[in-house]
């Protein structure tokens, strides 16, 4: 049984009694201790269905249809009070800013144990030594003294280790980390990463890396979901995305960054136009607009996900030629 | 891990210090505000060792009637032949207890309804801040007058009269600091650690919001000190026989021609408590950053 199974999940935004969708029918599912990625550009729906798991939804947002099975139980009909048990003891989260993310008045310690006083029932001693190993783990060095030191002696890199040590608290089976890296140095992106992927591996802990750079998580993650307009375009290992994409919109997004085991005279690619507006009428594929390949039928009738890819013309090299 | 040691030197400064010192420095440049403690101090001293200090029982009568100041009375005495200073002296540490009883009051209850409104919002906010406007509607003192011509005067009567009129003031104050607090990423990031509603209200958004509630507390008490006072004026005060500020101003007013002192000294100290509670809610607001527009 997977530890977390999506099936068929749409969210939509409702304003005024209009319903626009943001999440069109997702299905994925991560096992334990893998690490999954979800890919795409903003407002391709990758954070508002990984919120939906929280149970977060901010109150315009209502799931349609679809259901979240965490360990075999769906998520989507326990009560506030069950998914408040399972949010930071089951499930915890990462954030993209971790300038903001931390408490600016309370200083560090008390954050990371308020988190597992609560989450584990430790007494304040116990939950102190344990926020000093958390805080070694995560790399922070001298954590004794640093626990009593508060987020603006911190900076951004080393802010969102201590965002990891506040995720890790409870020893949770499933981490969402939404653009953990975004905010952070190139140089800083890379250890960050490997620090999670690592404990991603020590602890058994499965990971959902969400992310709009497709270059990053080749390393990180061992499967990849594309995401674009509210749907999942393509899923596969991500070796595979990653050597032959079939969607053009993977492939697109592979060729706008700069890989460093390609020829530096090929040039980067932008994919032409501009994200999906989830509120403006798209007929038949989604990504037609932009799509280099377009043909008539991708106008008038959306491709079916099937086989990891929801695409008319799958690319292969026979159709690169072509073009 | 190697980035611990690229940390920028700047970010060894502890933070507790840095705060200490913004108010110490504040304090040290802020003349009013020094001004401000020294009186309030003196004051808080005189009212604790009343009994101690004050040369005559405050209502003992004697037959030296509206003698003015001199070495035996130093403010002098009034019609009944009271020392003058003795009653202003006791009369402290009701208007010092009453200014801050009322505060502390209206600031647990109105930050309570204020952080609720503003946490939860929906129809929440609507029926509680309904009645915040209802009550806003009125002027503060006419809301005290009416509650104690209903319920009748008295110690208790009063703080809960003054502190209901200043409710409003404080739930304003606290939903506005909620309402921008509750979209930061670190409200978000506590809901995820499946924080409870009441634990991320309590030990995440009112620390945050903290600073403007201060130095509204601080003001108001000013405000509470001449509210007692101008009940006490009114005869709604605590009672005929406590000697208020207001109460000693209230008996002098008619002999006010004939026994000048028995309408300055009160007058002086209420002043002087007031605008030293200001002076040091000014230099609050400064050292804790607070915005004009906040308060």
């Amino acid at each position: 049984m997977p530890l977390l199974e999506i099936d068929n999940l749409s969210v939509s935004v409702v304003h005024d009694a209009i319903e626009t969708p943001l999440v069109r029918g997702i299905s994925y599912e991560v096992s334990t201790g893998e690490i999954l990625a979800l890919v795409g550009e903003s407002g391709s729906g990758k954070s508002v269905s990984s919120l939906a798991i929280m149970g977060l939804l901010a109150s315009a947002l209502r799931v349609k249809h679809g259901s979240i099975k965490f360990e075999g139980h769906d998520l989507l009909v326990q009560s506030d009070e069950q998914m408040r048990q399972i949010r930071g003891r089951d499930i915890s989260m990462v954030f993209q800013e971790p300038m903001t993310s931390l408490n600016p008045v309370r200083n560090i310690g008390s954050q990371i144990m308020e988190s597992i006083e609560e989450n584990l029932g430790l007494t304040r001693k116990q939950a102190k030594t344990r926020a000093i190993d958390l805080l070694k783990e995560v790399g922070v060095a001298d954590a004794e003294r640093r626990l009593k030191q508060y987020p603006h002696h911190f900076s951004g890199g080393m802010r969102q280790r201590v965002m990891i040590a506040i995720a890790l608290a409870a020893d949770p089976k499933l981490i969402i980390a939404d653009e953990p890296t975004t905010a952070l140095d190139v140089t800083i992106q890379a250890q960050i990463l490997d620090l999670m992927s690592r404990i991603c591996r020590e602890h058994g802990t499965a990971m959902i890396l969400i992310t709009h750079n497709l270059g990053i998580v080749a390393r990180y993650a061992q499967r990849v979901n594309v995401m674009y307009g509210g749907r999942i375009v393509e899923a596969g290992r991500a070796r595979d995305l990653y050597a032959a994409p079939r969607h053009p919109y993977t492939e697109g997004l592979l060729q706008s960054v700069p890989r460093l085991d390609q020829d530096r005279s090929i040039p980067l690619r932008p994919i032409q136009g501009s994200p999906a507006d989830p509120f403006a009428e798209i007929s038949g594929c989604r990504f037609h607009p932009r799509c280099p390949y377009a043909e008539p039928i991708c106008r008038s009738k959306a491709p079916e996900f099937e086989g990891g890819l929801a695409c008319h013309f799958p690319l292969s090299q026979s159709a690169k030629e072509a073009v | 891990m190697s980035d611990v040691t690229l940390d920028p030197a700047g970010h060894d400064t502890p933070a507790p210090q840095k705060r200490k010192s913004r108010f110490r420095q504040v304090f040290a440049r802020d003349q009013k505000a020094q001004f401000g403690l020294t009186v309030l101090g003196l004051f808080i001293f005189g009212a604790i060792f009343a009994p101690i200090i004050a040369p005559y029982d405050p209502n003992e009568m004697t037959l030296n009637m509206m003698a003015g100041p001199s070495g035996e009375n130093v403010l002098g005495t009034d019609d009944l032949g009271r020392d003058l200073f003795s009653r202003i002296l006791h009369g402290t540490q009701i208007s010092l207890f009453v200014g801050v009883a009322t505060v502390s009051l209206a600031l647990f209850f109105g930050v309570l309804l204020g952080v609720v409104a503003g946490y939860f919002g929906g129809w929440i906010d609507s029926v509680i801040m309904r009645y915040i406007d209802l009550q806003w509607a009125f002027p503060n003192f006419i809301i005290a007058v009416y509650l104690v011509a209903v319920f009748g005067t008295g110690l208790l009567n009063v703080i809960v009269a003054i502190a209901l009129a200043f409710l409003d003031d404080f739930a304003r104050v606290a939903r506005s600091m909620v309402l921008s607090l509750k979209q930061e990423q670190f409200i978000d990031a506590a809901r995820v650690q499946g924080f409870s509603h009441l634990r991320i209200m309590v030990r995440h958004i009112l620390p945050n919001a903290m600073a403007p509630i201060i130095v509204l507390a601080t003001v108001s008490v000013s405000y509470a000190i001449l509210g007692e006072a101008t009940l006490s004026f009114l005869g709604l005060g605590v009672s005929t026989d406590t000697p208020t500020w207001g109460l000693i101003l209230a008996d002098g007013r008619s002999f006010i021609s004939r026994a000048w002192w028995l309408g300055v000294f009160p007058g002086l100290a209420i002043m002087l408590v007031v605008l030293s509670i200001n002076f040091i809610g000014d230099a609050l607001r400064d050292a804790l950053d607070v915005r004009d527009t906040d308060v």
